[in-house]
């Protein structure tokens, strides 16, 4: 069954029109990788899913829920209540490529902020919680820490555990990696494979075309706002059908060589 | 300098301390009442300058170009004799310099606020947004404490300022810290009513840099 399923986002800043009729499912326990060129929309697609921006046409399901109500007269597409949209949204954990931590909160606080005050939680139990991701992430030793005291590589790990502190049904990433040291890299992509294995539903944004073949159920190769070719990782990235994604996946090989 | 100091004998001193003292109660409240009226309208006309409607922000941000625009010392004339020119009508000189001191402050914490707004990192709001933080929640726990902290500096040269500022309360003839110590200094010919008012200027903000120090090193706990 599908847990998410986006169907044809249509998406524009003003004139420029980034996505054009994107669509894909997510299954329950996939891990899905998107890849493509720089500006292609890949980040704009999570950012609509999350409903950081609004959508110009289409739909997003996630579960039973239903992201847009109906069109209006012009064409226009009318979100949902408030109230649904809220679920959908605390449904969809999300990790920014610069981890967007809170400053001013410790570690601990930036995991149980959200359960306590969004999910109401009873502090206690956020806390337990909390200290059972921390573990996970190898962060025992800085509950008490400040993102500032922590390096690139702990700082996207709190900013993991923080997202999963909310059960989210599925887990976006956008280039958790691309802010990180070549050697902080690989300490992510272990977490995330961990994930993985737990049978988290995740979307991943990424440039490392290793981790999307290895670690994916399937990979959606992105350009210019549409979808050119999806399927399994092997195929897609070591013998991909489709001449664009040949090119990327070319001139990316050339590029990361150097 | 015989003739500066001839007149004071240790009898003045003390009945012109007494004298002073009442001055720098009245200075600081002006201060005071300045302080806890100005810091949160500012922080209003902040958000109003923000207004999607411009029946607000126009007004607003043309209520702020003539303060920051004007000299204070001009306003604060305004303020007392505009109402007897206009109306007729005369009023409190306290009260007209509060109006004048708050409507004049309101503008350059107003500015300084929306500058510490608009420092934040859109990243917090999104990181903010994506968790289920309601707006009010996403400000008052995420985005304000953080603009406390950006704000502290400019705030501290805005409040030095204000306690300066409480010397053009003479203008209009409130009794405050400078204009008994100038008229303590005519009266005696002597500067030393001046420099003892002087003093208590410079003790008050000394006092105004500690407390903004303290509470920078408070907040000084993250980056
Ligand atoms: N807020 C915005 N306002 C205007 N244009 C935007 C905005 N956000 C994104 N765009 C444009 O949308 C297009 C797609 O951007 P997006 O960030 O989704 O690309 P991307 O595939 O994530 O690229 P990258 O690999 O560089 O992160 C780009 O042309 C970008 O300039
Ligand atoms: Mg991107």
């Amino acid at each position: 069954m599908a847990v998410l399923s986006v169907s044809n986002i249509k998406k524009a800043f003003g004139s420029n029109v980034v996505l054009t009729d994107i669509s894909f499912d997510v299954e329950e326990g996939e891990v899905v990788a998107i890849i493509g060129p720089s500006g292609s929309g890949k980040s704009t697609i999570l950012r609509c899913i999350n409903q950081l921006e609004t959508i110009d046409g289409g739909q997003i399901t996630l579960l039973d829920d239903n992201m847009i109500a109906g069109t209006s007269p012009d064409g226009k597409p009318i979100y949902s209540s408030p109230q649904v949209l809220r679920k959908m949204r605390l449904n969809i954990g999300l990790v920014f490529q610069n981890f967007n931590l809170f400053p001013h909160f410790s570690v601990m606080r930036n995991v149980t902020e959200a359960p306590i005050h969004v999910l109401k939680m009873p502090k206690e139990q956020a806390v337990e919680e909390a200290k059972d991701l921390l573990a996970k992430m190898g962060l025992s030793d800085k509950h008490d820490a400040y993102p500032y005291q922590l390096s690139g590589g702990q700082q996207q790990r709190v900013s993991i555990a923080r997202a999963l502190a909310l059960h989210p049904e599925v887990l976006f990433f956008d280039e958790p990696t691309s802010a990180l040291d070549p050697e902080l890299t690989g300490e992510i992509l272990k977490v995330i494979r961990g994930l993985a294995r737990e049978k988290h539903t995740m979307v991943i944004v990424t440039h490392e075309m290793a981790f999307a073949r290895d670690v994916a159920d399937r990979v959606i190769f992105m350009d210019q706002g549409v979808i050119v070719e999806q399927g399994d990782p092997r195929q897609v990235i070591n013998h991909p059908r489709e001449e664009r994604t040949k090119l990327f996946l070319k001139r990316y090989s050339e590029d990361s060589q150097d | 300098m015989e003739t500066l100091f001839s007149t004071i004998d240790a009898a003045y001193m003390s009945k012109l301390l007494v004298i002073l003292l009442q001055g720098v109660l009245t200075s600081l409240r002006i201060f005071a009442i300045t302080l806890v009226i100005a810091v949160p309208l500012g922080f209003l006309v902040s958000f109003a300058k923000k207004s999607k409607y411009k029946i607000i922000s126009v007004p607003i941000n043309i209520y702020i170009l003539i303060m920051r625009g004007t000299p204070l010392l001009l306003q604060i004339l305004i303020v007392y004799f505009g109402p007897y020119y206009v109306f007729n009508l005369s009023y409190n000189r306290f009260a007209a310099i509060i109006i004048a001191f708050v409507l004049n402050y309101a503008a350059y914490f107003a500015e300084i606020f929306r500058g510490g707004i608009e420092s934040m990192p859109v990243g917090q709001y999104e990181a903010a947004g994506a968790l289920g933080f309601t707006k009010a929640q996403t400000f008052f726990r995420i985005i304000l404490p953080q603009v406390v902290k950006r704000i502290l500096p400019a705030s501290a040269n805005e409040v030095i300022t204000l306690v300066k500022d409480t010397a053009l309360a003479q203008t209009i003839g409130v009794a405050e810290l400078f204009a008994l110590s100038s008229k303590q200094a005519s009266f005696k010919t002597s500067v030393i009513p001046l420099f003892v008012a002087g003093i208590f200027y410079f003790v008050l903000n000394w006092a105004v840099t500690a407390a903004f120090a303290y509470f920078e090193k408070k907040l000084d706990y993250y980056k």
